[in-house]
């Protein structure tokens, strides 16, 4: 190496001037320029609630792709999954700052995430279960893209500005998730008898949260023109899980919902046992310290 | 431990890349996927990071024949699009050595 | 063509054309071992195809690959404070910090793999203690602190080792290097970044700080390995250019960086003989426990079983999915 060649390397080893240079550029962000206000028309108490719907879905669920990490089954899928995780982090913060700006209260992202408590958080079960296997894990995390993309998808149209804009950038990443999921769906489905046996046992067990991702909830109908109603997901997610699974050489499961409790499911704030473990986990240490910043 | 029977082992696959301002493709390095649409994806995640605007190729090892090469890759910066990657992002006071 | 070559070059074309050549015909290796040692003199980089000693391929070999361990080991203490993060951007550093690192040691087991190495190789090594990892990742995470301490003071003394790294006479070794290199400064600013934001917060951040500090120090001057006069391989390694420094230089380095970092936080470094020597222009510092490091680096620190038991299951129980994607590979043709 000559010694100018090595003067550019040796640069970089210390303190670059530019860091912007050294680490990318182009970080944008997905807000600017937007009027964060609540249009008017648009109940506030209402978009703050589907706001936390969907960035709760987001939360969670990110959360269970963390405890992947470290146990993948190779190298390079803790890459493909921590940009995963990261991604449905990115949209949580978004859409939970925009619920606490929605609702007015003073409440910021960490104030929903931390100190809210179980009955408060309004994900669908499918975003809180524990994934068993990796076949659960790639045939939850298609499920879950291919229900969110098509949301996102209405959702670039909504009449709130700062709802379009995240799903504008949502779209794109979930549009990767989703291919990432089905790409493995079907390594596994068509692979070897034991995969393929763990995959249909895997959306035999992920299937009964299905229905409940294209419930209609009440609030959805306090905000026409803004929220996507899900029954009407339903042709388009059906249609992607059905090329998918014959292309897997897999039988779509015939399995009953999972039942509500007292008619309510995790809109409503109703969730499964395993939810009070993955909240206690996510918040004990800001709860241990309240008051802190980190 | 001798081979499995069924061959769990993903082959090698190298990398090049062109950046958005790039005239050509540059081997970046190599990892292992089990085919080519894996090996796409996992070169955007290992050596772009997803950034957008970079074309990838990816090659099964075996299939290259080398010469002596010209070893001299260009820099390549590994790209971020995530606002945390940025340092200037943190508020460390000036007067902190060697940071 | 004789016979002797002609195996030879058989075995690199299975191996795929990236592979360095090792074993050659006699009477062409001494120009060879020449040229090789022309290239060194001149500081120039080896490269895959160049003619270089077995002894020379097998100690790079094993520090890459060694290197490559303790990125994928030393996911494990930091992860383990993800899902407890005490803010959503905080998460979201660590996630991406702890991704990096994935991608740092594939981008070593690259390297290494240029060099006739295969990585499920390196893989079963590294699981059946044939071959370490910085014995840093041995020891637990705590308290959120220690995920900024690991930032300031592990990736710090890593910082120290590795930028005489990105002039190492291998060339894919020098360039992973490189990009390692940047970023890893940055995960060394986001772990002080942290720990000053703790060390002007409460009282119990500044307790969590200074415990993490407590726990940490002396580990991370033990990264930098035993001192020169019990380093039997550090005359060749620097002849080759595998090492540009000593030890003890590089420990040294460390200290005098660290200090004055520590004294901006205000947190105590827990050694009482720390000082500042006018004469010697450094610190003097207290003695290491190198038992202490020897029994952690023969597997009896707090962590090891746990750190190799984790690596070893992700790998057994993804074997099956491994073999699936080979196996749907095949079916298409495309192996």
């Amino acid at each position: 190496m000559t010694k100018d060649e090595f003067t550019v390397y040796e640069g970089l080893g210390t303190d670059a001037e530019d860091h912007r240079w050294a680490f990318g550029t182009g970080f944008t962000d997905p807000l600017e320029g937007i009027d964060t206000s609540v249009p008017d028309g648009v109940d506030p108490d209402a978009l703050a609630t589907y706001c936390l719907m969907l960035g709760d879905d987001a939360l969670v669920y990110s959360h269970r792709l963390q405890q992947w990490i470290t146990r993948m089954p190779e190298l390079e899928e803790e890459t493909a999954l921590a940009n995963i995780a990261l991604d449905l982090l990115g949209q949580a913060r978004l859409l939970l700052a925009r619920a606490g700006r929605a609702e007015g209260a003073g409440r910021g992202e960490d104030q929903l995430a931390f100190f809210r408590d179980e009955n408060e958080f309004r994900n669908v079960r499918l975003a809180e279960t524990v994934d068993a296997d990796f076949a659960e894990l790639t045939g939850r995390l298609l499920i879950f893209s291919a229900w969110r993309l098509a949301l996102f998808g209405q959702l670039t149209g909504s009449a709130d500005p700062v709802l379009a804009a995240i799903a504008a950038k949502g779209v794109k990443e979930l549009s990767y998730h989703r291919e990432y999921a089905a790409e493995w769906v079907v390594r596994l489905g068509d692979g070897t008898a034991l995969s393929h046996a763990k995959m249909r046992a895997a959306l035999e067990a992920i299937w009964p949260m299905v229905d409940e991702l294209f419930r209609t909830d009440a609030v959805i109908a306090m905000l026409p023109g803004v929220a996507a109603d899900p029954a009407t997901l339903r042709g388009e997610v059906d249609e992607v899980l059905g090329t998918v699974l014959a292309a897997a050489g897999l039988d779509r499961p015939d399995r009953a919902p999972m039942a509500a409790v007292a008619g309510q499911t995790g809109r409503e704030g109703v969730h499964t046992e395993a939810f009070g473990y993955l909240l206690a986990e996510l918040q004990s240490v800001a709860r241990a310290h309240p008051g802190a910043t980190w | 431990m001798g081979e499995p029977q069924v061959r769990s082992g993903w082959p090698l696959y190298e990398v090049f890349l062109r950046g958005k301002r790039g005239l050509n493709h540059v081997h970046v390095g190599s990892l292992h996927a089990a085919d080519p649409e894996m090996a796409l994806h996992h070169a955007r995640d290992l050596y772009t990071r997803r950034n957008e605007g970079v074309s990838i190729w990816v090659v099964a090892s075996t299939d290259i024949t080398a010469s002596s090469p010209d070893e001299k890759d260009p820099f390549f910066a590994p790209s971020g699009d995530k606002v945390y990657r940025h340092p200037t992002f943190y508020e460390i006071p000036d007067d902190v050595p060697h940071m | 063509m004789r016979d002797d070559v002609v195996p030879t070059m058989m075995a690199e074309k299975q191996a795929g054309g990236m592979v360095a050549m090792t074993a050659h015909p006699d009477e062409m290796t001494d120009d060879l071992a020449a040229h090789f040692d022309d290239t060194l003199g001149h500081d120039r980089r080896i490269e895959p195809r160049d003619w270089m000693p077995d002894a020379y391929r097998a100690t790079m070999i094993r520090q890459i690959a060694q290197h490559a361990h303790s990125e994928i080991i030393g996911m494990q203490p930091e992860g383990n404070w993800i899902t407890r993060a005490p803010s959503l951007r905080r998460k979201a550093i660590l996630i991406a910090k702890v991704q990096d690192e994935a991608g740092h040691g594939m981008y070593l087991y690259s390297a290494a793999e240029t060099l006739g190495a295969d990585r499920a190789d390196l893989t079963d090594k590294l699981i059946s203690g044939r071959q370490k990892y910085s014995s840093i990742f041995n020891y637990p995470t705590l308290n959120y602190a220690d995920v900024g301490v690991i930032g300031w003071l592990v990736d710090g003394a890593a910082i120290c080792n590795q930028v005489p790294l990105c002039r190492s006479s291998y060339g894919p070794y020098a360039r992973a290097m490189v990009r390692i290199c940047k970023e890893e400064s940055f995960h060394q600013r986001q772990g002080y970044e942290l720990l000053m934001t703790m060390m002007r917060g409460t009282a119990s951040q500044r307790a969590m700080a200074q415990d993490a500090t407590n726990r940490f120090w002396w580990p991370s001057l033990m990264m930098f390995g035993p001192p020169d006069d019990q380093s039997p391989n550090t005359a060749q390694s620097m002849a080759w250019g595998i090492k540009r420094h000593t030890n003890d230089e590089l420990r040294q380095r460390f200290v005098d960086m660290t200090v004055p970092q520590a004294d901006k936080l205000g947190v105590t470094l827990p050694d009482p003989d720390l000082t500042w020597n006018a004469e010697s222009g450094h610190y003097d510092f207290g003695a290491v426990d190198w038992d202490e490091f020897m029994a952690v680096v023969k597997g009896n620190g707090p962590c090891n079983a746990q750190r190799v038991a984790r690596r070893q299951s992700a790998h057994d129980e993804g074997t099956w999915v491994r073999e699936a994607a080979s196996a749907h590979a095949a079916k298409r043709g495309d192996t």
